[in-house]
């Protein structure tokens, strides 16, 4: 049984469609990762399916539920944690906690004992009692996270749960997330940024591009749909006929998808023994000094590129300005 | 019933919370007595303005704990502006929380505050030798009076804090509705002082409901019924702008 279903959903801010049809289904017990640039749709995504947004069209059903028709029995299914903290500073982190389960009616002994197995879940048994206004980032988030899980939803919201962690604390919610979803019964949609976040822990992942899914698989299936390598070539002295040095890759037999960024030249041959020295005797021949070459396996890094066309690391930098 | 309940919890929350606010605390004792004080010293000397009290602070005690209570209540919204900023509303959103509950336990929590700053006034106006003619049943008519006056402007707060969610914004409306409601109303003046015109629009201000039922039960007691209409009156203001605030969660919904 699929415990999210979402069908072409639309939805339109004044000047920005937000969602431009997203389909996608996810099974009971998966954990799905939703990936994609800035402003491509995720969040307006989640937020329709923990019934806050309401979509323009479309359908979307959570734990069997129509988000539209019944958000009241979607909310008691479900565990949002948003995109932004939504901890109450001035409460303590049980405190926040506990009013939590009280909104989903629970009470008494259970809901204490749940509080405190949460507490220690996430590691904030020491800081429970302090206000929440003094936990550092991480620690906010990972109350978040609790939060989420008090009443003991069916499925769980993660959206960019690791934005804005350090190294240290990101790899810990990792292993915090891959817990939680190895309790079978837990279906968790996250969103991320991070590509090799959704691939170490999604099993399968849609990349979400301008309110779309264009790409829908596990990272496997997907960097398999990748056939050949990525070379780059570092030039040495570019001097603004990068494009140039496109055209001429471009000629080498088997170059595909030639692109230049800054200093670099990237293309996608099919095998990249053979393809080096026919690039480097080309751009030699051109004039090109060469500083250095490298060739890898497809990542999604590449999956994102091929299937949209664009740059994903690049253009999340550009949207972080 | 999950909707009572859950107010219940809202309300705990928040008393909590800012019981945790020294500096809010203080506030809240200091401005109403600087407003009793400032206006009693401003106003003394002006002889006609007693309408039949033995003194101008017995006249301006209730007016004081009606103007405290009415203000208390107007900005009172400010605190759903930073849930909102906060993502606290989302998070009680997307979880099976009553709209109506998350509105009407910051109604009930001005509500509480404005009785305990009437409480305070009143004990401060004792020691100014203001007396409380309409004895325990006066006492109570003030506090019910001053708590339904906060109530109803909170409620009304709150809905204009959920269609412009912004301080800034908040603060001119509040503004703009709060200081002609004031001037329209016998906070400072007995109604026979002012001109007809004013005397006419006041009987339709919510605020002058609270000031006429507290001013006849410190000053007169007695005449009853007419201080119940009041109250009943500002009851139904209350139940209206709480709903309304309600409603007003479908135009924050719609701008996420
Ligand atoms: N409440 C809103 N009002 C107006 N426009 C909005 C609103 N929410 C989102 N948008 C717009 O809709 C588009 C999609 O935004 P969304 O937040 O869903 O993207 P996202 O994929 O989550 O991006 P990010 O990775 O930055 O979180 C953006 O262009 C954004 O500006
Ligand atoms: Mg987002």
């Amino acid at each position: 049984m699929d415990a999210i279903v979402v069908e072409e959903l639309r939805k339109r801010y004044k000047t920005v469609q937000a969602m431009d049809g997203v389909s996608f289904a996810v099974r009971e017990g998966e954990v799905f990762g939703l990936l994609g640039p800035n402003g491509a749709g995720k969040s307006t995504t989640v937020r329709t399916l923990a019934t806050l947004t309401q979509p323009d069209s479309g359908h979307a059903l959570v734990a069997g539920e129509d988000v539209v028709r019944h958000p009241n029995r979607v909310r008691r299914s479900i565990g949002y944690v948003a995109q932004d903290s939504g901890v109450d500073w001035e409460a303590t982190g049980r405190e926040n906690l506990m009013l939590q389960g009280r909104i989903h009616a629970m009470s008494g002994t259970p809901l204490r004992s749940r509080v405190g197995e949460l507490l220690e879940l996430v590691g904030l048994q020491d800081a429970a009692d302090r206000q929440a206004r003094n936990y550092s980032g991480g620690m906010k988030r990972r109350l978040d996270i609790a939060i989420g899980l008090v009443h003991r939803p069916r499925v769980l919201f993660l959206d960019e749960p690791t934005t804005g962690l350090d190294p240290e604390a990101r790899a810990a919610m990792w292993v915090e997330v891959e817990r939680l979803a190895s309790q079978e019964s837990l279906t968790i949609l996250l969103t991320t940024h991070y590509l090799e976040e959704a691939d170490r822990l999604a099993e399968r992942v849609a990349i979400v591009s301008r309110g779309k899914v264009v790409v829908e698989g596990t990272p496997t299936e997907l960097k398999a749909g990748l056939r050949g390598e990525l070379v780059t070539v570092d030039l040495a002295d570019a001097n603004g006929r990068a494009h140039e040095a496109v055209s001429v890759v471009h000629l080498v037999e088997g170059a595909s998808e030639v692109v230049a960024e800054g200093q670099q030249v990237r293309a996608r041959v099919p095998n990249g023994a053979k393809a080096i020295p026919l690039i480097l005797s080309a751009l030699e021949e051109r004039g090109f000094p060469v500083s250095a070459v490298t060739t890898a396996r497809p990542s999604l890094d590449d999956v994102y590129l091929h299937y949209t066309g664009r740059d994903f690391s690049r253009e999340d930098q550009e949207g972080n300005r | 019933m999950q909707v009572i309940r859950q107010t219940g919890w809202m309300v705990v929350r928040q008393a909590r919370n800012l019981a945790r606010e020294p500096i809010w605390i203080a506030m809240m004792v200091i401005q109403p007595l600087v407003w009793l004080l400032l206006y009693g010293q401003l106003f003394s000397r002006v002889g006609q303005l007693r309408g039949g009290a033995s003194s101008y602070i017995e006249f301006l005690t209730p007016g004081i704990v009606c103007m405290n209570a009415f203000f208390g209540g107007s900005w009172s919204g400010m605190a759903m502006i930073t849930d909102l900023n906060r993502h606290v509303v989302d998070r009680f959103l997307a979880a099976p929380a009553s709209r109506f509950a998350i509105v009407f336990s910051q109604v009930v929590r001005a509500g509480i505050t404005a009785v305990l700053q009437a409480l305070l006034l009143l004990v401060v106006g004792l020691a100014l030798g203001v007396r409380v003619h309409g004895g325990v049943l006066g006492w109570l008519v003030v506090f019910a009076a001053t708590g339904l006056l906060a109530a109803a402007f909170a409620g009304f707060s709150h809905g204009i804090a959920l269609l412009v969610r912004k301080e800034a914004s908040m603060i001119a409306t509040a503004n703009f509705i709060g200081l002609p409601l004031m001037f329209i109303s016998a906070i400072l003046i007995p109604t026979a002082s002012m001109p007809p015109w004013i005397k006419t629009l006041s009987r339709f201000n919510p605020v002058n409901w609270g000031v006429e039922a507290s001013r006849n039960a410190i000053l007169t007691g007695g005449n009853w019924g007419a201080s119940g209409v009041y109250l009943l009156l500002l009851v139904a203001a209350t139940a209206v702008t709480s709903l309304f605030a309600t409603w007003c969660f479908r135009s924050y919904q719609r701008s996420i």
